[in-house]
């Protein structure tokens, strides 16, 4: 068995608004083992980067955690003082965002902020923090190191720049690594360089990664496990050779059906699912996903299913295949 | 309306063998201002010299990233920008440069459907109201008929007719898409350039959106210029795909033929940058990984734009411009060492 580096249980983070309570993520819980690359695909407000705001302590407000546990090691983070989780954000879980330009500080050169983790956490002179700096830049795939640490963000492409975020993270090493959305507002030929990266990290580094993607390419691509949220929920989750080839969950098994291939033979006809996402302030009852359904019984409208095991390796939230009903049949 | 009878009729008869839409030597600048006195210090090269025809009935797709110039292509094509030089042909007729009440029947012909749902639609105006602007533009219906029309294509697009009365703001993403399909429909086009229509949208959604549009291209006879960045889209829908790099196509050819037998080097690049959705597939793909960033549009590179990022480049690629040449039917690429 592979070591648990990073453990959540019964997640609940909601947002406190005037129009009412959103349950952004709604009772997640899963395990992150060392060297692995975890997929975490939903649409957008389906509580994937919530979930990774939470981990990171980081909810904006009026958001808030209500309940369950981050376990990183031994330590639960959602007990720490704000203090102490500094101490660990940068030290032991890094977080790179969709958009490096806002996460970069416009007006300090990217050198120093490559470095600057290593003199906050790791204690380490200034000039010897810019010199693991700039190996990490060049570690990273940045040409010409040395000069570019001089360079302010602006004067970096959005490929670099996500580069630069990247070789932030990775000074202190971390032992987690979570990636929201690290290649969407990247062109395809700039996102598979940031892809085989991470992958060189996870390799280099043994970095343990949650990729946060609504790229199912992507997750097929990059990670060992995923775990599929819908409406603030897990609602499948197993190896993802074995989630691609028979999805347990109808959202899953739909998604699938509904994105085109770049290797598909013939012309088919896409097969949409209906409806739209549902508006977290008013989530169906029961199966939030059953009034697009087209696998639902009588049931999905009452009761909220729970994850269990469906098949040798998948855990299912579904009433339908848990009953022993096979969607790919 | 007599008028509005032999113009349909027009569009009926209008089945030559001939491209509906010719482009040739299409190039498009947008000037570089600096300094106090905004002086032009130099040109983007948008759109390079493109040739291009689309038959009628057809859907050419057009791939590339961004900054290559699709978009600017599909709105030249259309004339929502001036071209700098160079012709395009609808219908057997010049339109590069015609004006007035020309320009304003054209305008019936082509239209198009753009990305983000969210800013293309006035918030301030109802459902009806945006789809029924082209037809009180182009004197298509008054009153009674005007809304029969309205309630009719908003039926078209899947949305209910009642809706007419909403404003944008009280629609998802998707059905804000429907409503800019049903207003580019208004006019009864030919051609519509659908520009990113699906980019926004949630992954659910966007089948959706794809299936409808090729439902209207089948019931409308419509031919469609597809532009997106994302090659499993495009394949899906189009006929033939067009890709493009830093302003200029790089390779035209079905999209089967483009995805098992790319010539174009940036087209091989560009195939196996694209994640395909099943694990056992990307765990044997081999991966062209290309390096360093597309060159400055301002100063594009001499000779064949792709070089400097080409994994096959020679000198010889810096000194000349390689032309479109043939590879098979229906299939071109600009390379002196191209794949195999």
């Amino acid at each position: 068995m592979a070591k648990t580096v990073l453990a959540v249980h019964d997640l609940k983070t909601q947002f406190f608004t005037r129009e009412g309570v959103v349950k952004a993520v709604d009772g997640v819980s899963f395990e992150l083992d060392a060297g692995e690359t975890l997929g975490i695909v939903g649409e957008s407000g389906s509580g994937k980067s919530v979930t990774a705001l939470s981990i990171m302590r980081l909810v904006p407000r009026p958001g808030r955690i209500v309940n369950g546990y981050v376990k990183l090691k031994d330590q639960d983070l959602t007990k720490l003082t704000e203090a102490e989780m500094q101490e660990v954000r940068g030290e032991s879980i890094a977080m790179i965002f969709q958009d490096p330009m806002t996460s970069l500080n416009p007006v300090f050169r990217v050198g120093w902020q490559v470095a600057e983790p290593l003199v906050v956490h790791a204690e380490k002179k200034r000039p010897s923090a810019l010199r693991d700096g700039v190996a990490m830049l060049k570690k990273v795939g940045i040409p010409n190191p040395d000069q570019r640490a001089k360079d302010f963000p602006h004067q970096f492409s959005g490929g670099m720049r996500q580069r630069a975020m990247i070789a932030m993270g990775l000074t202190t090493m971390p032992s987690v690594l979570i990636a929201d959305e690290p290649t969407t507002a990247l062109d395809v030929t700039i996102q598979a360089q940031i892809l085989e990266l991470l992958r060189d990290v996870n390799r280099e580094f043994g970095t343990a990664t949650i990729l946060i993607t609504h790229n199912l390419g992507v997750v097929a691509g990059m990670c060992q496990r995923v775990l599929v949220m819908y409406a603030g929920r897990i609602v499948e989750s197993g190896p993802t050779e074995d989630v691609f080839a028979h999805p347990q969950h109808p959202y899953t098994w739909s998604l699938l059906k509904s994105i085109p291939r770049l290797d598909a033979d013939r012309h088919e006809p896409l097969r949409p699912i209906s409806g739209i996402p549902p508006d977290l302030l008013d989530v169906p009852p029961g199966c939030a996903f059953h009034p697009r359904c087209t696998f639902r019984v009588d049931r999905c409208s009452r009761d909220v299913p729970q994850l269990q095991r469906v098949g040798e390796t998948q855990l299912a939230a579904c009433w339908v295949t848990q009953a022993g009903t096979n969607l790919n049949a | 309306m007599p008028e509005a009878t032999r113009e349909r009729e027009l569009k009926r008869a209008w089945t030559a063998s001939e491209p509906l839409l010719s482009v040739r030597s299409l190039v498009k600048y947008f000037p570089v201002s600096s300094g106090v006195t905004q002086r032009t210090i130099a040109h983007v090269h948008a759109v390079d010299g493109v040739d291009l025809d689309i038959k009628a009935g057809e859907t050419l797709g057009l791939v590339g990233e961004s900054g290559c110039g699709k978009s600017t292509l599909g709105r030249t094509v259309i004339r929502l920008l001036d071209p700098t030089e160079g012709t395009i042909t609808f219908k057997g007729e010049d339109i590069t440069r015609i004006r007035g009440e020309s320009l304003r029947r054209l305008r019936r012909e082509m239209t198009i459907i753009f990305q983000d749902p969210y800013a293309s639609l006035d918030p301030r105006q109802t459902v009806g109201d945006i789809v029924g602007e082209p037809l009180d533009i182009h004197h298509l219906a008054r009153g009674r008929a005007r809304a029969e029309r309205i309630a009719e294509l908003l039926r078209i697009v899947g949305l209910n007719p009642r809706y007419a009365d909403r404003y944008p703001h009280e629609f998802s993403g998707g059905q804000r898409q429907r409503i800019g399909i049903a207003r580019a429909l208004a006019v009864e086009p030919t051609f519509i350039v659908c520009d990113e229509p699906i980019s926004a949208l949630d992954v659910s959604i966007q089948a959706q959106i794809i299936n409808l549009l090729e439902k209207l291209q089948a019931q409308f006879n419509l031919t469609y210029l597809f532009i997106a960045h994302d090659l499993s889209v495009v394949k899906h829908i189009s006929n033939r795909i067009a890709v493009m790099y830093l302003g200029k196509v790089m390779e035209t050819a079905p999209g089967s033929v483009l995805y098992r037998r790319p010539r174009h080097p940036y087209t091989g690049s560009l195939v196996s940058a694209i994640p395909i959705p099943d694990p056992r597939i990307e765990a044997r793909r081999e991966r062209v990984i290309l390096q360093g960033d597309v060159a400055s549009p301002v100063y594009p590179p001499s000779g064949c734009r792709f070089r400097t990022r080409c994994p096959r480049a020679r000198e010889h690629c810096a000194e000349e411009v390689p032309p479109l040449e043939s590879f098979g039917p229906d299939h071109r690429a600009a390379c002196f060492y191209p794949l195999d």
